[in-house]
């Protein structure tokens, strides 16, 4: 079993419903966010094209934030999903250093957090908040090792990348483009 | 023309615009510990080649100010974390693959040594000192028999140390201009500079001292060959690479790293140990303060810089 997700930059519209969802549904404090919506606009008048991005933590196959974490807090659960334990970790701000996304930020409560893929609702058959909310239903969440999902079905259909792959870290995040 | 604009959530100060979570404690602790290492791998060094008399403030008298730089140096490190309750479980987990679990580890080894070492030369540089219980003086006699056996891992050690301070960000591949395996010897030369002042700053033998402006000339121009052999090496190397050391050349690190750094950090207090060695009068505070201080803003400057070099996608 491997978790990833793919979300399709031709049909989101930016409008950041994903970040309000995951706020609302991990209790994220005011002032950060688990997931964030990034455009990116290439070119001059008239000949522009833009790329919308909805980014989170990338649950990498090869995370640098587990191998760099002295204390084992940040580690892989069931299908590859990174999690940080929060009384295991002393917030010693490696793995906010360590990760390429920028995926990860210190608490208030002195713990570091980030996406969870929402582990809590994935274990009882449920897709992540930011997946279920989206209103143009552009993210696709599951099992990549299943032929017979939904991902694995328009990944084998559709031009795809994953974010800095060149970093070594193996995304399991993949942008449909 | 390519721009990146963040349409929602992420435009915010506490996560943007770049994540700036190790501030002073950190490039301090890599001082102190770099510091720490350079002194104890002189005395340990020179101690193995049978020196201890001739260099005596070396060997003896610098060496006692180590335990407290590797406290202190801990202590910063603690301060550093966020969750600080938590923080005895460095120290419940080995994970070799984290700097900065064995750093901790390095740390927690190399302070006993240190304190052990200078506890052992205090009846000689104060004939008044007394341990008071038998065993300790015992335990006093031993070591100053065996003195031999605890130079030779103190020295091994101390060069440990001396690179971790540079590994520490290494390890980084996130950080493009950190992600050098040319930081750990930078770091471990620079640190050894750093020792070699301190000493310079407490020594009154004059014989001793230019045996160690000798040995700080030389460390200056491996560092001065490191830099610019890391310089060279990013500007070889990819576009995130070639960012990443353009923040020095050109970029606002460059006037703070030129000035403090190259300038007075090193020239300067090289050209005046040369003048020293061929029979000028300087007081040998200026070089030392010097090397000093380019030291502690070498550190500051590129942990600081680090943090805002990043993988473009
Ligand atoms: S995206 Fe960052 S936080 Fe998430 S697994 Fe990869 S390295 Fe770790
Ligand atoms: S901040 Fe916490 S999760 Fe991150 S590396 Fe340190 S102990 Fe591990």
């Amino acid at each position: 079993m491997r978790y990833a997700m793919a979300l399709d930059t031709r049909k989101c519209v930016g409008c950041s419903d994903c970040v309000v969802a995951c706020q609302t549904e991990n209790n994220v404090p005011l002032g950060f966010c688990r997931d964030w919506v990034k455009e990116v606009v290439d070119g001059t008048y008239p000949n522009v094209s833009i790329e919308l991005r909805s980014e989170r933590c990338n649950h990498c196959a090869n995370s640098p934030c587990v191998r760099c974490c002295p204390t084992g807090a940040s580690h892989f659960e069931e299908g590859g999903i990174v999690l940080v334990e929060h009384n295991k970790c002393i917030g010693c701000g490696a793995c906010i250093e360590s990760c390429p996304y920028e995926a990860r930020y210190s608490h208030p409560d002195g713990y570091v957090d980030k996406c969870t893929f929402c582990i809590h609702r994935v274990r009882e058959g449920l897709d992540p908040a930011c997946a279920s909310v989206c209103p143009t239903k552009c993210i696709y969440f599951g099992d990549i090792d299943d032929p017979n999902s939904r991902i694995v079905n328009i990944l084998k259909n559709r031009k795809f990348k994953s974010l800095a792959p060149e970093a070594g870290t193996k995304p399991q995040i993949f942008y449909l483009l | 023309m390519k721009e990146e604009l963040f349409v929602s959530g992420r435009n915010i100060p506490n996560i943007d615009p770049y994540l700036n979570i190790w501030h002073w404690q950190i490039p301090s602790y890599l001082f102190l510990g770099g510091l720490a290492a350079g002194i104890l791998f002189f005395a340990g060094i020179f101690t193995i080649m049978g020196k201890e008399n001739k260099m005596a403030t070396t060997v003896k008298i610098a060496p006692m100010f180590t335990p407290f730089a590797l406290m202190l140096g801990l202590f910063l490190l603690f301060l550093d974390l966020k969750h600080k309750m938590w923080f005895w479980q460095l120290y419940t987990t080995i994970r070799l693959e984290s700097p900065m679990g064995w750093g901790a580890w390095v740390l927690m080894i190399m302070t006993p040594i240190s304190i052990i070492w200078s506890a052992s030369y205090l009846t000689e540089i104060f004939p008044n000192w007394d341990w008071k219980f038998k065993f300790l003086k015992t335990f006093e006699a031993w070591i100053i028999k065996n003195r031999i056996l605890i130079a030779w891992p103190m020295t091994i050690y101390a060069v440990i140390l001396g690179i971790y301070t540079g590994i520490l960000l290494s390890a980084f591949n996130a950080r493009p201009l950190w992600n050098t395996s040319i930081l750990g010897p930078l770091f471990l030369v620079s640190g050894m500079s750093t020792g070699a002042a301190v000493i310079l700053l407490l020594s009154k033998d004059h014989k001793e001292r230019k045996i160690m402006s000798r040995i700080d000339i030389l460390l200056i121009i491996i560092e001065l060959f490191f830099i610019t052999h890391l310089f060279m090496g990013f500007k070889a190397g990819s576009e995130a690479q070639i960012n990443a050391v353009n923040l020095f050349l050109g970029g606002s690190f460059t006037a703070p790293f030129f000035t403090f750094v190259v300038i007075l950090g090193l020239l300067l207090p090289a050209l005046l140990e040369v003048l020293e060695l061929r029979g000028f009068k300087v007081p040998v505070v200026i070089p030392a303060i010097l090397i000093l201080a380019g030291g502690l803003i070498f550190r500051f400057l590129i942990v600081e810089a680090g943090q805002i070099t990043r993988y473009l996608y």
